[in-house]
């Protein structure tokens, strides 16, 4: 075995799986994952930890699976983190953990990831739960939202001995997770279900169907119903659009839309109601992870897809892994184009897309360089769907309707960083709603961070 | 669990329940809407908010069978339950948060067709709780398809029923009684408040443009999460791009695109799907304008 090299993962062929919605990446077996984990050096510094926002022993659960003490592997990550199966999945390790990894420099690091992964997954089989705390402090927090920020945050509270209940408003908790990422990403009813379930089992209450703002304010969960802090983890919010002519036409959609009917909806199953607008040649317009999603959504609903970008490949800001597996399954790439305008059928249908070809010019502030308009480049692509992920922008329903409650230029709730704290007594925020759309390990990050400073918080209150 | 109280049929294909779900009875307003969802497998529906009561903690949902989940819906029981049910959703009516001094100045017209009726309701009422006489125009198909007279007898100043076949109250359409009032009565508006089927809102915000009266509607575009996370329900009104689950449902109905509304609402509807519901549906289709020709 070459050390320098990582134990390959297996994967399902992608031209199979590009037509289900299974798991695309297939797992290590037990001895695979022994073997990786004893390429681990085991260094005294850990940059690996470093590079981990939750900062997980890294190192001591490694050296648990080379003892094959699984389970004592899920409770070294269980200090850190009540979401490792999901993190395990769908954490940008390449430019945390592993990015820091010393066998790295030489050769190709450990997969962290990979190996995180599998604990959480034998943790699950094995019907391995985190033990919850014996008694409560009988003191009550509100959190609102149920995504990766919400999550860890009431986790953390709850084993610090808080009564801790999530505010959803959706049907089904697990925010970002359940409605966003794909099914072939990240399975719903094993991996997601049985994490927010974990957390549950800690003593956490989840309420779903209660928008914060509307149902009942946080000015009320303070005053009348006895919470005596609140974490705001609301996401990230509305989808941004970009203004052409023809956007409203039928057939274009945000990438939210898409994927919330797909993934919450479940509208690739015949057994549900509602329906998808599936298209045969579409185009995804952006190059983000929401862009990926949506665009392998699509070819697994059975649609030629083309992402449509105005930078080059460096620039697409998806993970490497995320692009590498569209490409395989075989979504074009339109790189260097921009959409101009969406043109319709008598009916208002999307008939196709004009677009433009864009060279790079000279740096811009975010230190990309700048896609300048190719004049006299525009050309038609024949599409008959169009799906919109260019972000978000903030959703003001609880901003507008909390006194004191402060948001900053972009709409974003201002909250500090090491420990969430807002402009307002007792609240607490953290993820994509002060941030502005991340990653979900960030927004983990956050609602540990949160759930410190609502620990702080209230023993001074005291 | 959000169990039903009561579950009565209005109408064909039309079904009014009283829905048992605290925290929307105690924070809910008129002109705001709520969704729900039978089961696991159901698609959330947005319907607006009919009646409520802060007391007993139940709010009153209208709805028409379009599709299978409200198909299924039709079917549930005082006793049974939705598995979700959310709200409220979007912003109260304009009369809700503008000064009550204001408000009771101005001379209200509130048209409603069909199962417009059921938002239009909780409006009137709210007038009538307020001690302000409003005009009340209500539009059906005819005399089987009029619902929630009685309610509505109670809460106007003036009610004026019309049947497009005449079989019941006036005969035509709500257009026909704005103009009566307007230009035969001699009655004046400062405020038109019209609810029902996109066509009948755009051919009355048609006519109340040439009458110059602000003109107010309340939009229903497919929508999924109801709060502003896909928007699905953009509509354009004026110059801009509005989610109508968020800055609605509720809108300056001489500013909205009511033909692209109309054709966005055409999105899942197949053309097999339209001519299978017109053949199950035959001249029912819809709550009863008149204005549609039965393909709304």
């Amino acid at each position: 075995m070459d050390g320098m090299k990582r134990v390959p993962i297996k994967e399902q062929n992608p031209k199979v799986r590009a037509a289900n919605f299974e798991e695309v990446c297939l797992g290590y077996s037990e001895e695979e994952a022994v073997e990786e984990a004893k390429r681990c050096l085991q260094c005294k510094k850990p940059f690996c930890v470093q590079g981990c926002p939750v900062s997980i022993d890294i190192p001591a659960f490694i050296k648990k699976i080379t003892e094959r003490d699984f389970k004592g592997a899920a409770e070294v990550i269980a200090q850190s983190s009540a979401l490792p199966a999901v993190c395990g999945r769908v954490c940008p390790q390449e430019s945390q953990c592993e990015g820091k990894c010393v066998r790295g420099i030489k050769g190709e690091p450990v997969s962290i990831g990979k190996l995180e992964r599998f604990v959480a997954d034998w943790s699950r089989e094995n019907g391995f739960v985190p033990a919850a705390p014996e008694t409560t402090n009988g003191r009550k927090v509100a959190v609102i939202g149920s995504g990766p920020a919400g999550l860890t945050c009431a986790g953390d509270l709850a084993k610090m001995g808080y009564e801790v209940t999530i505010f959803e408003a959706l049907h089904e908790p697990g925010g970002v997770l359940t409605y966003g990422i794909p099914e072939f990403r990240l399975p719903k009813s094993t991996v997601v279900r049985t994490e927010i379930e974990n957390v549950k089992k800690l003593g956490v209450k989840i309420e779903t169907n209660v928008i914060i703002g509307k149902s009942v304010t946080i000015d009320e969960l303070m005053e009348e119903e006895g919470f005596e802090a609140v974490f705001i983890g609301s996401g990230a919010g509305l989808p941004k659009f970009m203004g052409i002519p023809g956007e409203n036409a039928n057939g274009v959609f945000s990438a939210n839309e898409y994927l919330t009917r797909n993934n919450l909806m479940k509208a690739f199953r015949d057994d549900y109601d509602t329906p998808i607008a599936a298209g045969r040649k579409v185009a995804v317009v952006g190059g983000g992870n929401v862009a990926m999603d949506a665009a392998r959504t699509a070819l697994r609903l059975g649609a030629e897809v083309h992402v449509v970008y105005r930078r080059s490949e460096a620039e697409l800001p998806a993970r490497v892994e995320e692009v590498h597996h569209a490409k395989e399954e075989g979504v074009i790439f339109n790189l260097l184009t921009n959409p101009v305008e969406i043109l319709t059928d008598e009916n208002d249908w999307v008939t196709g897309m004009v677009v433009r070809k864009m060279e790079l010019g000279e740096p811009d502030s975010s230190g990309r360089r700048r896609p300048v308009e190719i004049a006299g480049s525009d050309y038609t692509i024949e599409v008959d769907t169009v799906i919109m992920s260019l972000g978000t922008s903030p959703n003001p329903l609880i901003s507008s309707t909390t006194r004191g409650l402060e948001i900053n230029k972009r709409k974003c709730i201002v909250a500090q960083e090491d420990n969430g704290q807002t402009t307002k007594a007792g609240v607490f925020a953290g993820g994509d709603a002060v941030t502005g759309a991340a990653t979900v390990i960030l927004a983990m990050e956050a609602g540990k961070a949160g759930a410190k400073g609502i620990d702080e918080y209230l023993r001074n209150k005291q | 669990m959000y169990q039903i109280r009561k579950a009565q049929q209005l109408a064909d294909k039309i079904y009014l329940m009283e829905v048992e779900a605290p925290r929307v009875a105690r924070s809910c307003q008129p002109g705001e809407f709520v969704i729900v969802k039978i089961d696991e497998a159901g698609e959330r529906i947005p319907l607006t908010i009919c009646d409520y009561n802060r007391e007993n903690g139940t709010v009153t949902i209208v709805f028409q069978i379009v599709g299978a989940s409200t198909y299924r819906m039709a079917a549930l029981k005082a006793g049974d339950a939705f598995q979700d049910f959310v709200g409220p959703l979007g912003r109260p009516s304009e009369f809700i948060t503008d000064p009550e001094e204001e408000v009771k100045k101005r001379k209200y017209l509130f048209v409603a067709g069909g199962v417009g009726a059921a938002p239009v309701y909780p409006q009137v009422k709210w007038m009538h709780a307020h001690g302000i006489d409003v005009d009340v125009i209500v539009g059906s198909k005819n005399k089987d398809l009029l619902i929630l007279e009685k309610e509505m007898e109670a809460a106007a100043g003036n009610l004026y029923v019309t049947t497009d076949d005449g079989s019941y109250g006036r005969k035509g359409m709500v257009t026909a009684v704005i103009e009566d009032l307007v230009k035969n009565e001699g009655k004046s508006y400062d405020v038109c408040v019209a609810i029902g089927p996109m066509i009948m809102m755009k051919f009355v915000c048609k006519l109340t443009k040439e009458l110059n009266i602000p003109t107010i509607v309340s939009l229903n575009p497919i929508m999924v999460d109801g709060t502003g996370m896909c928007g699905a329900c953009r509509v354009t009104v004026g110059d801009e791009v509005k989610f109508a689950c968020v800055d609605g449902p509720e809108f300056d109905g001489h500013l909205v695109d009511f033909d692209q509304a109309m054709k966005r609402q055409q999105m899942y509807k197949t053309k097999e799907g339209r001519d299978m519901l017109k053949v199950q549906e035959g001249a029912t289709h819809h709550g009863g304008c008149g204005h549609c020709g039965g393909d709304n």
